[in-house]
């Protein structure tokens, strides 16, 4: 394990002090995202977004003040260019839209949802409805996860907003009683006029949309940034894991290879360690790409140690990719070559330009063997207020990919005989 | 003296050539041994596969007791490689390699440090240590490259033609150091095909050729192979007609005297019982044929005319 560390160290050092790969592995994306931020409008003080139009199915079941505001809030012009509602009446009917591809997710606002919540006026005494909230139900599509990161947010911006009026409201009546300011017997109508103003009545509607929101709302304001940058450096982190692989045939022929091998290490450590150090650059690379446009940008990558996690995922499936082409290739040029047409590739296929998600189904399939495509969508979902729990899958995908791309390449070394001088 | 090196019948293929055939051979711990040959000979691959770079396709060695076959991790232990070509970081200083390459022979800590400071000054490089190695000299690679070898104070050491492709300075430097290390108690097994530095440096000189060890004992017990004989080398200008030249050297085996005859682009070798009694038929038959003999040199017996007299050419062919 040692030697790995000692090895994989070098191949860092190594990276750092070729100027051509510096170039490519950090100064190439930064401008690229730089460039984009300003074509979007990002930089510029336009508002363009990257994602856009995302279509959603409203199933307003309810037809309280409540419900009624979430229709409002995913209809307000502030959200116009961001997601494209429809209205369905039959949920049945709205999730087969969405099993369609038809639409991102179909929100599904039950009957006596706001009843849950807010008091008929002049109900029994108890001033709060008793028995469980009812809940919302989000059907979403998985082949538009970024899509459903933004719709969950928004959601959840709502459902935050809802919740803070009906607990706020139940202390509020609650201590009202206790302090005898208001009999027990005006408690419900307290709490009814309480919940009402909370839900939108009286002209408060703004007070629970998500322009009003003190957050600024993640959602509302999604920022394209959050969307080009990881892709801009998830696609030049495919050139440092083929570039990476690319050293392990250069050590062959520059003799370093031979030399490791009759000193006292083995082969399978050899190969850990210029693995590690693919590894390794990869990760440095990603937290120097991550940190500077955090910096410089004002960008907001989300939770720090979901944003770490991801980045270990998503070099992992790159550094297994790198090593597939490294045993599939003959020469250092060949890796170049293979690495250059993969790295674009794979930015093309994995959303590094355009969202996959206006793309057809099996475009969207396929832009899954890149590791691009998963961690984009991680990094998306972080972006807008995501959490570990939320990145999971991708992680997994990552992780997984990583494995089997390693295992594979090992194979393919061994029966070329790659770890021979 | 114990060997430290004894090769039974060691064969390496590739393919269907044979690049190293059944040699045998032993060294002694603290004796230089050469192995010398013309390029191609199979020195580097006897090398390699005694280095456990190479499995061997037949045969085996032991170095200090272990088989090269058997437990090549005890064998990487006791030797230290210097190879034939550079195999060094360039992006990385003197001191920064030696370090790594220290930390690859199990090395670490304060000694790795000590070691590695040691290693710079035993190579004449303390000053410029913390430059990198692509701002070097060919010569100070080459050390840096030897420094790499010595980092773990190896008990057997190979080199492989170290000095290749390097000014006459840096040369002699090197050949200074390899009789300084062994001077120290390192035993040294060194690969060259310049028939000076095997006869400057060795205890015991192995010939090989065509992958056959073809002779192997002291400097002494080979010369006495060619017997009293005497080699004359004949320099010729660069424009004088090779045919000419080839013709020359037919009349010479006609002359009374001469033993063996090689031929190469601008000279010839003659091994002849008494070299002076030859040159005036050669100058003669030179004329004859109106080739100008720009230089004469009159060699005693030595390993160049060992390896003429084993293999009908000269070493360096």
């Amino acid at each position: 394990m040692k030697k790995l560390l000692i090895i994989g160290r070098k191949d860092l050092t190594l990276a750092f002090r070729d100027r051509t790969a510096l170039l490519l592995m950090l100064l190439a994306p930064f401008l690229l995202t730089l460039g984009l931020g300003f074509v979007t409008g990002r930089l510029s003080g336009g508002s363009s977004s990257g994602l856009g139009s995302i279509p959603v199915i409203l199933v307003n079941q309810d037809g309280g003040q409540l419900g009624n505001a979430l229709v409002t809030v995913f209809r307000s012009p502030d959200l116009a260019s961001l997601v494209t509602p429809s209205d369905a009446a039959d949920p049945a009917a709205a999730r087969q839209q969405v099993d369609a591809d038809k639409a991102a997710a179909a929100i599904i606002i039950p009957a006596g949802f706001t009843g849950s919540i807010i008091p008929a006026a002049g109900a029994a005494a108890g001033a709060l409805p008793a028995g469980e909230v009812v809940r919302i139900e989000l059907y979403t599509n998985p082949t538009r996860p970024t899509s459903v990161g933004v719709i969950t947010s928004i959601l959840d911006e709502f459902m935050g907003q809802v919740e803070v009026g009906r607990v706020g409201g139940q202390v509020a009546v609650t201590q009202l009683v206790g302090r005898g300011l208001i009999k027990p017997q005006d408690a419900a109508a307290v709490g009814a006029a309480l919940g009402a103003r909370q839900a939108g009545a009286n002209g408060a509607a703004a007070a629970i949309t998500l322009k009003s929101t003190v957050s600024g709302s993640a959602a509302a304001s999604f920022d394209p940034l959050a969307y080009m940058a990881p892709a801009m450096a998830l696609m030049f982190l495919m050139f440092t894991a083929t570039n990476g692989g690319r050293t392990l045939l250069t050590e062959r022929n520059q003799g370093t290879l031979p030399r490791l091998l009759i000193s006292p290490t083995s082969s399978a450590q050899v190969l850990g360690g210029k693995t590690t150090g693919i590894y390794f650059t990869g990760v440095a690379q990603m937290a120097i790409l991550i940190l500077a446009s955090a910096l410089l940008f004002q960008l907001r990558w989300g939770a720090p140690f979901a944003v770490l996690i991801l980045i270990l995922a998503a070099v992992a499936g790159a550094t297994g990719w790198g090593m597939l082409i490294t045993a599939l290739a003959r020469t250092p040029g060949q890796v170049s070559t293979i690495g250059s047409a993969i790295t674009l590739t794979f930015g093309i296929l994995g959303g590094s330009f355009i969202s996959t998600e206006s793309m057809p189904v099996w475009y969207q399939a396929l832009s899954k063997i890149t590791p691009n495509a998963w961690a984009l969508d991680g990094f998306t979902t972080l972006a807008l207020g995501g959490g570990l729990t939320n990145i999971l899958v991708p992680v997994a995908a990552l992780l997984i990919m990583g494995a089997i791309l390693f295992t594979v390449a090992v194979v393919i070394m061994n029966r070329r005989g790659l770890m021979q001088p | 003296m114990p060997s430290i090196l004894e090769v039974h019948d060691l064969t390496k293929n590739y393919g269907d050539f044979a690049a190293v055939k059944s040699i045998s051979f032993a060294i002694q711990e603290g004796e230089i041994f050469s192995l010398l040959g013309p390029n191609g000979a199979g020195k580097t691959t006897t090398i390699s596969v005694l280095s456990t770079l190479y499995a061997p396709t037949g045969g085996d060695a032991r170095i200090a007791g272990h088989s090269v076959t058997q437990d090549p991790m005890a064998v990487r232990q006791v030797i230290g490689v210097v190879p034939q070509e550079l195999a060094l970081y360039d992006d990385l200083s003197a001191r920064e390699n030696l370090a790594f390459w220290g930390q690859m022979y199990n090395l670490g800590g304060k000694a790795l440090k000590a070691r590695v400071a040691e290693v710079l000054e035993q190579i004449g490089l303390t000053e410029k240590a913390d430059q990198r190695v692509k701002t070097y000299s060919g010569g100070m690679k080459r050390r840096v490259n030897i420094g790499v070898g010595l980092l773990h104070r190896p008990r057997l050491l190979f080199m492989d033609e170290p000095t290749v492709g390097i000014d006459p300075q840096s040369r002699r430097a090197i050949l200074d150091s390899v009789k300084a290390l062994n001077g120290q108690g390192m035993t040294v097994l060194y690969t060259t095909h310049y028939m000076e530095e095997a006869q400057e440096l060795s205890d015991r000189v192995g010939i090989i050729d065509h992958g056959e060890l073809i002779a192997l004992g002291t400097q002494a017990e080979l010369t006495r192979q060619v017997g009293e004989s005497d080699t004359l080398v004949l320099h010729f200008s660069e424009g004088e007609n090779p045919q000419a030249i080839a013709d020359l050297i037919t009349a010479m085996r006609g002359v009374e005297g001469v033993l063996k005859t090689d031929v190469t682009d601008h000279s010839a070798s003659v091994i002849a019982v008494q070299a002076e009694e030859i040159l005036a038929p050669a100058i003669t038959l030179a004329n004859e044929r109106g080739i100008r003999i720009r230089s004469v040199d009159i060699q005693e017996p030595n390993l160049e005319a060992v390896f003429l007299h084993l293999t009908g050419r000269a070493l360096r062919d």
